[in-house]
């Protein structure tokens, strides 16, 4: 009996490998989440989950996955451009498009009586994950690191001054735009392995974390991935010999580190 | 950054009938400035006059009417305007980790800030920095500096690529008085010394009839420009100026 029987199984194996992809993403992404003040913005898209297959229920498209990715896509394109015309604050607009759309797709989903067939979007199941799947988060994870390669300078100097960044022919709501689309694809591919509930949980507590002890975006981004990778992979064996939902066991290990990072922060800056 | 040379006094930044309107109001109309470079040139007027506005315009960043041209008066050739701002405030809370040199980095390059520090880059950014005493600041928080580290290490970045023109909005507030001194004694030095035109917004008029080579009122257009003196004894500078005076008792003592 060693610690690494869990390998043993597919299913743990298929597991591992899509933790190994989707926390990096998840604490690369959630950098920016953070410092954009978008921690609200990404949960509303999470919920707007259930929307997007309640829309492919009603229109009977047989692949509930796409329809709830382009109904994220816009959700989140809308969004952008809601709050930044509308006068009200962020998060008052942000609530009022959130609760009605998770009140939408709750009501058609559950007409009938129906709604424990969707009910597991909630907590999620990695473990139930597939190869062909696992080769979705592969695409996402690819084209999430090129553009931050490419892009992420200039996102950073949006968020730090939009007309400071305009002045140096950096498009605002061009960059805006396409990190709130990204946004919403990562969520969407991996809603299913980690659970509406939770998932912005994973998105933020790596990055929050990191932020307690960093000082430039060099550590920041190391912390956050390590964070993430770590919770995940721990919380994963720890789901396995426990006999635990993964997505919570994930999540209570980032809340503890959390908490030590932000001790730790506050020890230093005193 | 260039080295510092005199300024030539043969270039020109014209704006030929700018104007902006948002919706329904009209915010700016026929703004016509002739602006040469080693020229001081301060902004004032009320409250909502349109002094940002005017310089968003001139940035790009809002959609105007009219042309902006920038001319070599030596052989009349039409050059591209690199310009520089300085803005207000940063979007930036405490504890965010971006240092100096992440900040400066994201706005002029794409060296990727997440991964390495690129040494070329980090001397290109100390020797700005270094202009404005400011070099000791690199690795230091952005969310850290003091209101008067923050302006100088936004100057630097501002002329970072040299620029023709350098746009400051309102740069003054949240500095006390003696950082205001010295803030107006290096945009003085910057003038003197580099061959750029600046335009500047400012609340001060103490301050602007120290330094300021030309003055522009503005509310809506332009109701006067010229030198210092010019404007402050004309009577359109007496009515905005007094009529918000008279506003100010008015709210105080109703």
């Amino acid at each position: 009996m060693g610690i690494f029987t869990w390998l043993q199984y597919d299913f743990m194996r298929f597991a591992f490998l899509a933790v190994l992809i989707i926390t990096p993403l998840f604490g690369l992404m959630g950098t920016m989440v953070v410092n954009r003040k978008m921690a609200f913005f990404s949960d509303a898209l999470g919920h707007s989950a259930l929307t997007g297959i309640a829309v492919g229920v009603v229109l009977g498209v047989e692949n509930t996955d796409l329809s709830m990715a382009v109904f994220a896509i816009v959700f989140a394109l809308l969004l952008n451009q809601i709050s930044s015309k509308v006068a009200a604050s962020t998060d008052t607009v942000i609530s009022v498009f959130s609760s009605c759309s998770i009140a939408l797709g709750l009501a058609i989903l559950s007409k009938g009586g129906n709604f424990s067939k969707y009910s597991s979007i909630l907590v999620g199941d990695i473990l139930s994950i597939t190869p062909r799947e696992i080769l979705y988060l592969v695409f996402i994870f690819a084209v999430t690191l090129v553009f931050w390669l490419l892009g992420f300078n200039r996102l950073l100097a949006v968020s730090l001054n939009r007309t400071l960044a305009e002045s140096r022919r950096i498009s605002a709501s061009w960059m805006e735009n396409m990190f709130a689309v990204l946004t919403a694809l990562i969520v969407m591919v991996s809603i299913k392995w980690v659970g509406i509930l939770i998932i912005n949980a994973l998105l933020i507590l790596p990055a929050a974390s990191a932020r307690n002890i960093s000082e430039n975006m060099r550590e920041y981004h190391f912390f956050s991935i390590l964070f993430s990778v770590f919770s995940g992979v721990l919380g994963l064996v720890i789901s396995y010999f426990v006999n635990v939902a993964t997505g919570p066991a994930i999540v209570i290990l980032a809340s503890v580190i959390y908490f030590i990072t932000y001790g730790w922060g506050r020890k230093q800056n005193l | 950054m260039r080295k510092m040379i005199k300024p030539c006094g043969l270039h020109c930044i014209k704006v030929k009938h700018l104007g902006v309107t948002l919706g329904q109001q009209v915010i700016l109309e026929d703004i016509n400035l002739h602006i040469h470079c080693g020229s001081l040139n301060v902004v004032v007027g009320r409250n909502g006059a349109g002094k940002s506005t005017l310089i968003r315009a001139v940035l790009g960043e809002t959609p105007h009417t009219g042309t902006i041209e920038f001319k070599d008066r030596e052989n009349g050739r039409i050059q591209k305007l690199k310009m520089g701002y300085v803005p207000q405030s940063l979007n930036i809370e405490k504890q965010t980790p971006v240092s100096v040199y992440d900040m400066i980095t994201s706005y002029h390059s794409n060296i990727p800030v997440f991964l390495l520090k690129s040494r070329k880059m980090k001397e290109k950014i100390l020797e700005c920095l270094n202009v404005f005493e400011a070099g000791h600041l690199l690795d230091q928080q952005v969310c850290n500096l003091s209101g008067g580290e923050l302006q100088r290490v936004l100057l630097s970045m501002a002329v970072m690529d040299s620029p023709n023109l350098l746009l400051l909005d309102e740069p003054v507030s949240g500095i006390d008085q003696n950082g205001m001194e010295l803030f107006y004694q290096t945009i003085y030095k910057l003038k003197e010394h580099y061959d750029l035109a600046i335009i500047l917004i400012s609340h001060d008029l103490d301050y602007v009839r120290k330094y300021a080579d030309r003055v522009i009122l503005l509310d809506k257009t332009i109701l006067r420009q010229g030198s210092p003196k010019e404007v402050f004894q004309s009577k359109e500078f007496a009515e905005v100026f007094q009529v918000n005076e008279m506003q100010d008792r008015e709210t105080l003592y109703p």
